[in-house]
């Protein structure tokens, strides 16, 4: 019983909980869900792969927007950002149907990754050093950043015809794994990196709970706000550059389309509060993972792509529902009462304290 | 003196394991102006809650005009003519003037709302008292004092036999107060009882009739401001009598400050904060900053740490002239500063007491420099060990601790960035008694063993001057007396934070 109450109050127990309960699912009910085969140009494919490579970008959104949550913020302009990097990149490189760049795709990477980051120090001059509310300050780019990407891409659907650009989205000739899985662990190492080496980790969270007295204690507030909303944009960056290359086109109005909504649902399945304070890198990857493989899963019992937010809704009230004190005192109220009186109100009593106390 | 308007009778008011007023009474005659007094948790803003239906009262009983009351929200207290004006000013800054005044209580034509009437009311009741605006005007185009005076002139209006003013001048300056004072004054003679709260000495004794002090939940008395002179009313408040305070103060082994200037403050100031403050704190010295609340103490360490910006004057620190404007640039100045609300402004609650001591530290290496953990929890552990904090491993939440060893962990963050100045303020408020005799005695150490300067700040008398080899008394945002060694005695710190008549 000890070891089972360890196990469940881990922060990782509810995302990878989630995650195996769909696996197990999946396991059941698609058929072949399990199976990896070798492609005759030697790559392996198969759902799992197909789940891994697809999760890739949600993977990167959700480390940059960990960081935005545990400063007790939020940042809903990712999914068009990515729409302006993919536009940035698939301009640079052209549309020319003889399959030639206009650029050199490593410049047009490069650029599109850095308009990324110029988006993230947009948006966090206007909450870190205008104090405009999150939501506020980033809906602004969530609305005005797809007309940008409009703009760049001057209105049409450019698909590159570039090979060598394809080779993100899937694989570079004789790797048996898609590239994308490759640039998520990359990208998960350096977050990983940044963690241990340098103390940003323990300012953020000093900041998202308590930023008065982080200020008291030197603590330059302004400047880390900034500094994660400026990274958030740097992950949507290179997010961008999957999602445009998973579809070899930069597409304004459809690009990462809805995937703030999904990165916020990541890192909340991960365990990181979304008022702030304490956040958990890798409850965001699993929760990332765990969500690609609900859409997943969803697309292979034939639910449509309209019908698929349904679903997420219902996952999200779930989440939100267990993060709530107030339902948990519910809960465990309606647990007691199915037990025996008196204790069930000794219960309440300490929950009430305990909520209290928080 | 007017007829009885209001009569509170052994008022009683219980919160969870507090007894927060135990049989007050209180007493307000109509066209008087009546001050009630007392320290932090004395009672005061109880006593006005109860008043005025914010809180439910555990037992007395409330008679207005020799008829018992029983308001239960403040709108119903409104109703029996009672009136509050909060310190915030609460009136909508994107309204009209007029607006404002009538907002929920608009004179109305054919069911639509009559402008005309409405804003010549507004004007009359304004002239009433001496204000003369455009009040078709939005409330931001006014300055904190008419704002106050519209929520005055709205609260009038809705027939209020007492007026109640919590703070009402603590964010004015000097003549917009006057102003205040007069339409106060000109209430008065219109017959109005008016309960007048604030933490200015001088207004106090330049408006009011009465004085009704408050200490621990209980009742001391009610004075006539004529009869009572403020050191007497300062002794009232801190609950010791001037004779049996003569002989308590002799102190034993207190720091010698050396002749070494470490910090020089010259002439600061910082509008609506403090006035032309001087402070020179020595190394090895225990200075204390004396006064009631507000009366400029905790601003001038906020000045001194760059939490606000002097807007006057300069700060020398060992002999170069600094621009301290944030607390990064004080902490590279070695000074370090505890604040006085310890949960809200110094402990990061959901953060390990680890990480909470190396906190500072580690802001002041920058976020490159990051601290290893080995050495983070050696450390720690130094600092557990060297300030006795109880705790059941290093890594427990800062917020599951009790409040002395959260102040003890605060001050160990301080301490681990090896200060030359430590500011403390309020380091004893609520804690336990053994803890707060070690604080003081640390406070004296650090400047014997180590010359570090010490500023200490403390509501509590006895301990400033148990530990302070100088003090520096302040009041309404002045500097008034500077006290040092033999002449540090409760009487003289008392007369001077009394100042005036006394």
């Amino acid at each position: 019983m000890e070891t089972l109450k360890k196990i469940t109050a881990s922060p990782l127990f509810l995302p990878l909980f989630a995650l195996a309960v769909l696996l197990i699912f999946n396991i059941i009910f698609v058929d072949g869900f399990l199976t990896i085969e070798m492609t005759d140009d030697g790559r392996l494919y198969g759902r799992l792969i197909d789940i891994l490579n697809r999760s890739s970008s949600l993977i990167i959104l959700s480390l940059g927007m960990t960081f935005v949550i545990a400063t007790s913020g939020i940042d809903i302009s990712v999914g068009s950002v990515i729409a302006i990097s993919s536009a940035v990149c698939c301009t640079l490189i052209g549309g020319s149907g003889d399959g030639t760049a206009e650029y050199p795709m490593i410049l047009a990477m490069l650029a599109a990754v850095l308009a990324g980051v110029l988006c993230g120090v947009w948006n966090g001059l206007l909450v870190a050093k205008f104090k405009i509310q999150p939501v506020v300050a980033t809906l602004i780019l969530m609305t005005a950043g797809r007309g940008i990407a409009q703009l760049i891409t001057e209105g049409q659907i450019i698909t590159v015809y570039y090979k060598p650009f394809a080779y993100i989205g899937s694989s570079i000739p004789g790797n048996i794994l898609p590239t994308t899985i490759f640039i998520a662990i990359a990208m998960i190492l350096l977050v990983t990196f940044i963690i241990k080496k340098t103390s940003i980790g323990l300012f953020v969270q000093s900041v998202g709970i308590n930023s008065t007295a982080s200020r008291f204690t030197g603590i330059n507030v302004t400047f880390v706000i900034f500094l994660v909303y400026a990274f958030s944009g740097f992950c949507a960056g290179v997010s961008g550059l999957i999602e445009s290359s998973l579809i070899r086109a930069a597409d304004a109005n459809n690009a990462g389309l809805n995937m703030e909504m999904d990165a916020i649902l990541a890192v909340a399945l991960g365990g990181t509060l979304l008022s702030g304070g304490k956040f958990n890198i890798g409850g965001s990857v699993i929760g990332a993972i765990t969500i690609q493989t609900l859409t997943t899963t969803m697309y292979a019992l034939g639910v449509s792509s309209e019908q698929l937010p349904v679903i997420k809704a219902v996952a999200v009230i779930i989440l939100c529902l267990m993060q709530s004190s107030k339902f948990r005192i519910m809960f465990n109220n309606w647990k007691s009462r199915n037990k025996v009186g008196p204790q069930g109100e000794k219960n309440f009593l300490m929950d009430e304290k305990a909520v209290n106390k928080a | 003196m007017g007829d009885l308007l209001l009569e509170m009778r052994q008022i009683d008011k219980v919160f969870p394991g507090v007894k927060a007023l135990s049989g007050v009474d209180f007493t307000l005659r109509s066209g008087e102006i009546h001050s009630i007094m007392g320290e932090n948790g004395a009672g005061k803003s109880t006593l006005i809650k109860v008043l005025t239906g914010v809180y439910p009262r555990d037992g007395g009983s409330i008679y207005m005009e020799g008829k018992p009351i029983a308001p239960r929200t403040p709108k119903e207290a409104q109703e029996e003519g009672i009136s509050t004006v909060y310190q915030e000013v609460n009136l909508c800054a994107n309204l009209t003037v007029a607006e404002n005044i009538f907002i929920g209580r608009q004179p109305t034509k054919h069911g639509f709302i009559d402008w005309k009437q409405m804003n010549t009311r507004a004007q009359e009741l304004l002239q009433k008292l001496n204000v003369d605006i455009d009040v078709t005007k939005t409330l931001d185009h006014y300055s904190v004092a008419i704002q106050q005076m519209i929520a005055i002139a709205r609260s009038v209006d809705v027939s209020a036999k007492i007026l109640i003013l919590d703070e009402p001048t603590s964010s004015l300056d000097e003549q917009e107060t006057q102003k205040l004072f007069t339409v106060i004054r000109r209430l008065k003679k219109q017959g109005m009882g008016i309960i007048f709260i604030s933490h200015f000495l001088e207004q106090i004794y330049d408006l009011c009739e009465k004085i009704t002090i408050l200490r621990n939940g209980e009742l001391v008395g009610t004075y006539d401001v004529a009869k009572l002179p403020r050191v007497e009313l300062i002794a009232k408040m801190i609950g010791k009598d001037l004779s049996a305070l003569k002989d308590f103060d002799k102190s034993e082994e207190k720091s010698v400050p050396s002749a070494e200037v470490f910090l020089d403050a010259k002439n600061i100031s910082c509008i609506g904060k403090l006035n032309h403050m001087d402070v020179k704190i020595h190394k090895g010295e225990v200075m204390g900053f004396a006064g009631l609340l507000g009366s400029g103490r905790t601003e001038t360490a906020e000045l001194l740490f760059g939490i606000n910006k002097i807007t006057a004057g300069e700060i020398v620190v060992n002999g170069i002239k600094m621009s301290l404007d944030e607390p990064m640039k004080a902490m590279q100045q070695k000074i370090a500063f505890c604040p006085e609300d310890r949960k809200q402004q110094g402990v990061i609650g959901d953060l390990s007491v680890r990480e909470n001591i190396i906190l500072a530290l580690q802001a002041k290496d920058g976020i490159f420099h990051h601290i290893p953990l080995k050495e983070q929890i050696i450390i720690a552990d130094d600092c557990i060990k060297l300030l006795n904090i109880k705790v059941s491993d290093r890594e427990q939440l800062i917020k599951n601790l009790s409040g002395g060893n959260q102040q003890k962990a605060i001050i160990a963050r301080w301490l681990a960035t090896n200060p030359e100045l430590l500011i403390l303020d309020e380091p004893t408020r609520g804690i336990d008694v053994g803890t707060k005799n070690e604080i003081q005695k640390m406070a004296v150490t650090l400047a014997k063993q180590k010359g570090m300067a010490v500023v200490f700040i403390s509501s509590e008398m006895d301990e400033m001057i148990r530990t302070c080899s100088k003090l520096i008394v302040l009041r309404d945002r002045n500097k008034v007396a500077e006290i040092e060694g033999d002449a540090i005695s409760s009487e003289n710190v008392m007369r001077a934070i009394a100042g005036g008549d006394a």
